[in-house]
């Protein structure tokens, strides 16, 4: 198992996290699918660390992953007062920033 | 007491301002009529106060004028008279009191005083009775101005004032046809004898660097030699000037060939009539004439030519009066025949007689006015004599005035017209103009003749009116009779002043002679009235009678026996002459074909030309190409200019529609730019691998 086969699952997990975000208009789904491209990308940095033997990949995973559970919490602390002011989750009804 | 002269034309004045301006509509007709007649009684009071303390002082003795100056009025300082002489033109407002002018003072204020009284009873039922006074106090200060101003310029206020006055008094029924019409004419005949007279008094000013009548006459007498001198269009000065201010006279006087307002002047109220035929504005020629007398002394052919206009004047309108129909047209064209035989006295000067004959008529002619006013009143407004008859025994005490203004004027001694006319005709046999004296002699003929008719065809024989007439027929009211019997006993007395000395068997009292005499010039050749024996005298007289009598028995035969029948008989007998008569002998169409008709056709073709080149090719023309600049600009300015601020706008639409549509806010669409974005890299990428 060759680290083409990390690579190609990573390129999955993107590709249907990128297709979620730019489907779905419930925010949580569309939370949900970035957290799925943040772990592609967790992925391919722990597929060419261990590949290369170099642990600094590991270590912008871990960090990576803190981030992402920070930017879940502000998420979610978002989702809930876009749901206190909309009574809804759906992406398209908050657009009071558009051009 | 003659410093109250100035008061003499002031209160008419102050009475004109007080009805026509100040209290217009805010005042009784009680008030009205005591504004209006007490301003001329007391005018006629200062008149009399006046004349009064002239002749007692010594100035009068001494035949010197009384002068009063008020104010200066142009001080216009030096100016240059040519050949590099001076003179320093000071035009005073000053009055003059003289003989000519007291005598002159003297008429206007009486009779126009009693014809003031009589209007109050003529025109007491009528509309407008405060501006008819108005008007009349008007007409009074501006004919006293006239007379009494002591200079040309404060005559020529008096001048023009009357003809304003005449205008507004013979249009006083302005809601008829006929009398603003009439006014109209009155005005306009009378300004082109005024523009005459304004081109005398520039002459004057020019030579003489003067318009003060006594500084104009000591001039000319002191050197005859210029005014006789050869001055403007082959006359001399004096000719010159005497021409212009006769036809300013003419017109005013009602002369041939300016006479034509004056029988239209009927369409005033009557006593207007009788005011401007017998004490004002016609009068005004024949004093300028007689005022000027040494300027005619000067200029022979003028005088003879003033003569012969008056004797032209006197016959014809005699001529025409024996066809007239309405009675005022009658007194109308017996005015201008008198008026004529006035200026055949000045023409052949006799310049006294005219006077007197001036004053004289004013007394009858104002008699006879206001006793046809009296007639028209009790006929309510008839005027045709065809109409009237048998009005003796309802009016009685107009009939016997009326009948002896009419034996005054016809010439019957020892009445008023008698004496002065008389004079006249002595005047012009002595002086030797036996055609003129033979024209005089025929008037006089006639106008007994067609005087007598009047008073036959309207007092005498029967009634020949509406049944309706006959039963309202009545005497006027006091208040216009009293006014009627003061008149007629200055037709009766007036001719007094001046009885020809032969009648007194060579005792002078002839006392007119000596009260004019000091504004009367010497004339040389004039003594052929005095070197008339008395034999020749009296024979004189006895024809002159003879003739009057001739006339009064031929209308007697006439129209005393006959009436109406005789006019008809006249007419079928003479059809031409009667026609010709009754219109006139056409002189109004003649104006009309030529002066007036050219007027019009000149003002159609001014017309025209005004409304197809000025208002069409100019004014519209202009218009035209404005409006079809401003479409051009207007074009350009909608499309281009407009277009360019819209392209902008638009532009600016379209750019923010396409940068907006970046800014969504739509997630999904910004996650599909972002894949579309790596997608592009990726081949980017690939490519250029």
């Amino acid at each position: 198992m060759g680290s083409s086969h990390y690579l190609a699952l990573s390129a999955i997990l993107f590709a249907l996290g990128l297709f979620g975000i730019a489907t779905r208009r419930n925010l949580i789904t569309v939370l949900m699918s970035i957290e799925l491209v943040l772990n592609s990308v967790n992925l391919n940095l722990v597929a060419f660390s261990f590949e290369r033997s170099d642990l600094t990949g590991q270590v912008f995973a871990v960090f990576t992953i803190a981030v992402a559970a920070g930017e879940a919490a502000v998420g979610l602390g978002l989702l809930l007062a876009l749901y206190r002011l909309r009574s809804t989750t759906e992406l398209d009804r908050a657009r009071e920033l558009e051009g | 007491m003659e410093k109250l002269l100035w008061l003499v034309p002031l209160l008419p004045f102050l009475g004109a301002l007080t009805n026509g301006v100040l209290l217009k509509g805010r005042i009784s007709q009680r008030g009205v009529t005591a504004v209006a007649c007490g301003s001329v009684g007391l005018s006629l009071l200062a008149a009399l106060a006046s004349i009064g303390g002239y002749l007692t002082n010594g100035a009068f003795a001494g035949g010197k004028p009384f002068e009063l100056v008020l104010w200066s009025w142009v001080p216009a300082g030096l100016v240059s008279l040519g050949g590099g002489v001076l003179a320093d033109l000071q035009i005073p407002f000053a009055f003059l009191l003289d003989p000519l002018s007291s005598v002159m003072l003297f008429v206007v204020t009486f009779v126009g005083f009693l014809i003031h009284v009589y209007s109050v009873g003529y025109m007491g039922h009528e509309e407008g009775y405060q501006r008819y006074f108005a008007y009349l106090n008007l007409f009074m200060g501006a004919m006293l101005l006239l007379v009494l101003g002591n200079n040309f310029l404060v005559t020529f206020v008096g001048w023009e004032g009357v003809g304003l006055c005449s205008y507004l008094l013979i249009g006083f029924y302005y809601d008829q046809e006929f009398p603003p019409y009439a006014g109209r004419k009155a005005f306009i005949v009378n300004r082109v004898g005024d523009f005459a007279f304004l081109t005398g008094l520039f002459a004057l000013v020019s030579q003489y660097g003067t318009l003060e009548y006594r500084k104009v006459i000591e001039a000319v007498a002191a050197n005859p030699e210029k005014a006789t001198s050869p001055y403007l269009l082959g006359l001399s000065l004096a000719s010159f000037v005497a021409l212009c201010l006769f036809v300013g006279a003419m017109g005013k006087s009602a002369q041939i060939p300016l006479y034509v307002w004056l029988p239209d002047a009927m369409a005033g109220p009557t006593p207007v009539s009788a005011l401007i035929h017998a004490a004002t504005m016609v009068t005004a020629g024949v004093y300028i004439v007689v005022r000027m007398n040494v300027l005619y002394q000067l200029a022979p052919g003028v005088s003879l030519f003033v003569a012969g206009i008056g004797a032209a004047t006197a016959l014809m309108a005699a001529t025409i009066g024996l066809a007239q129909n309405d009675i005022k047209k009658v007194l109308a064209y017996s005015t201008v025949s008198q008026l004529g035989y006035m200026f055949l006295a000045a023409g052949v000067g006799a310049y006294t007689a005219a006077i007197f004959h001036l004053g004289t008529h004013a007394f009858f002619k104002a008699l006879l006015f206001l006793g046809s006013g009296s007639v028209i009143h009790a006929m309510s407004g008839e005027q045709n004599m065809q109409k009237m008859g048998g009005l003796a025994k309802h009016l009685p005490v107009t009939y016997r005035t009326f009948l002896i203004a009419t034996v005054a004027i016809a010439g019957i001694p020892p009445l008023a017209g008698f004496f002065s006319k008389d004079e006249i005709l002595a005047g012009a046999f002595g002086g030797g103009h036996y055609l003129l004296w033979t024209v005089g002699l025929l008037t006089a003929g006639l106008t007994a003749c067609y005087m007598f008719r009047a008073v036959y065809l309207t007092f005498h024989g029967e009634f020949r009116g509406t049944h309706e007439q006959a039963h309202h027929l009545h005497e006027s009211p006091k208040v216009m009779t009293v006014p009627l019997m003061i008149l007629a006993v200055g037709a009766v007395v007036a001719g007094w002043v001046g009885i020809p000395a032969v009648m007194t068997f060579g005792k002078d009292v002839n006392w007119l002679h000596h009260f004019l005499g000091p504004v009367i010039a010497e004339v040389p050749e004039h003594g052929g009235e005095h070197a008339m024996s008395h034999a020749l005298k009296w024979v004189l007289i006895a024809v002159s009678v003879a003739v009057a009598v001739v006339g009064i028995g031929i209308a007697r035969r006439l129209w005393g026996t006959r009436g109406v029948a005789a006019d008809d008989a006249f007419k079928a007998a003479f059809p031409a002459v009667q026609r010709t008569l009754e219109n006139k002998y056409w002189v109004d169409e003649l104006y009309d074909a030529t002066i007036v008709r050219a007027t019009w056709a000149t003002a159609a073709g001014l017309h025209r030309f005004d409304a197809s080149f000025i208002d069409g090719l100019l004014v519209n023309g202009a218009r035209h190409v404005t409006v079809a600049v401003s479409m051009v600009s207007g074009f350009f300015d909608k499309y281009v200019v407009d277009g360019l601020v819209n392209l902008v706008g638009w532009l600016s639409r379209q750019g923010s529609r396409a940068l907006r549509s970046a800014q969504s806010g739509l997630l999904s669409q910004y996650a599909l730019a972002l894949t579309v974005g790596v997608v592009a890299l990726v081949c980017l990428y690939i490519v250029m691998r």
